[in-house]
């Protein structure tokens, strides 16, 4: 059980380029739903590092994981239900056309 | 080899969650998304967190994407057409990503070893016999109540009112999810 401790550097790398893609993802595309998909990516990032040091703190490093994964069920639910009513009011989901609060 | 196990599923994860930021349609940036979240489970249970793995599968993979899938089916979007930003925006993201990989990519050569002198220099973090005493009491905790236990302990004895309030908080996700999604109440 203990051999995954020697995994500790390349699973925090690994969640440094998972996080790293999700904010290339959020500058880059203008896409909302695939917006809110790269968010989910970098809270998967989070949750991966939160795992890999859990291995020397103990459990409780896997209860945030519990907390984070409800947190972000959360967030998916309203944003996904945002996204919704903005769909039917712009007919678009395309964030150039989301541009109410410029004026 | 259990090296070896864990660098092809991070090849996975990282070739997924790159076709999942490339590709047109929001539909496969959703079915891409899931690929990852599936071998990020499998790294879980590489790093001895068999519960957090099988919860990533339920509630993750399944619940989550589902969720996804159904609101992009719901919008019927029609024909995909390319969605990127300009090349100004190309080049801004390729720098600020590019800065962020390189500041955390340094954790690539955190150890316990090195994480054992940082907390033995700052004595006042933690004192790091009770630090790695703590891993070590979580995994024989594992092998005598199980996986499941070895999370449920600290859950419902050290964090039981932030493990209540969230039950608040998903309360007040589904009474805003309804009023924001509903037409007409």
């Amino acid at each position: 059980m203990t051999d995954g401790m020697a995994l500790l550097g390349p699973a925090l790398g690994l969640s440094a380029i998972l996080f790293s893609i999700g904010v290339a993802g959020v500058l880059l595309r203008r896409n909302v739903i695939v917006l809110f998909v790269c968010i989910e990516l970098m809270l998967n990032a989070v949750n991966l590092s939160f795992v890999a040091l859990a291995q020397l703190h103990g459990a409780s490093g896997q209860v945030m994981v519990f907390f984070v994964m409800t947190v972000a069920a959360a967030e998916a639910a309203v944003g996904l239900a945002i996204i919704l009513a903005i769909f039917r009011h712009h007919q678009s989901v395309d964030l150039q056309n989301i541009n109410l609060l410029r004026g | 080899m259990l090296e070896a196990v864990f660098y092809v599923f991070a090849a996975v994860a990282v070739v997924t969650a790159s076709m999942c930021i490339l590709s047109r349609s929001a539909m496969s940036a959703v079915l891409w998304l899931t690929a990852t979240m599936l071998s990020l489970a499998a790294l879980y249970v590489l790093l001895s967190a068999e519960f957090i793995a099988a919860i990533q599968v339920l509630v993750y993979a399944g619940a989550v994407m589902v969720l996804f899938l159904f609101v992009v089916m719901l919008l019927n979007l029609g024909q995909a057409t390319t969605d990127m930003r300009g090349p100004a925006a190309l080049a801004t993201t390729i720098v600020i990503a590019g800065l962020l990989a390189i500041q955390l990519f340094a954790l690539w050569s955190y150890t316990p070893a090195r994480l054992a002198s940082e907390v033995a220099q700052a004595p006042q973090l933690s004192d790091p016999a009770t630090l790695f005493a703590a891993g070590q009491i979580a995994r024989d905790e594992a092998v005598s109540r199980g996986v499941v236990g070895a999370v449920a302990v600290p859950l419902f004895q050290v964090y039981l009112v932030p493990f209540e309030i969230t039950s608040v908080l998903l309360l007040a996700a589904i009474v805003g999810a309804v009023v924001l999604a509903k037409r007409r109440l």
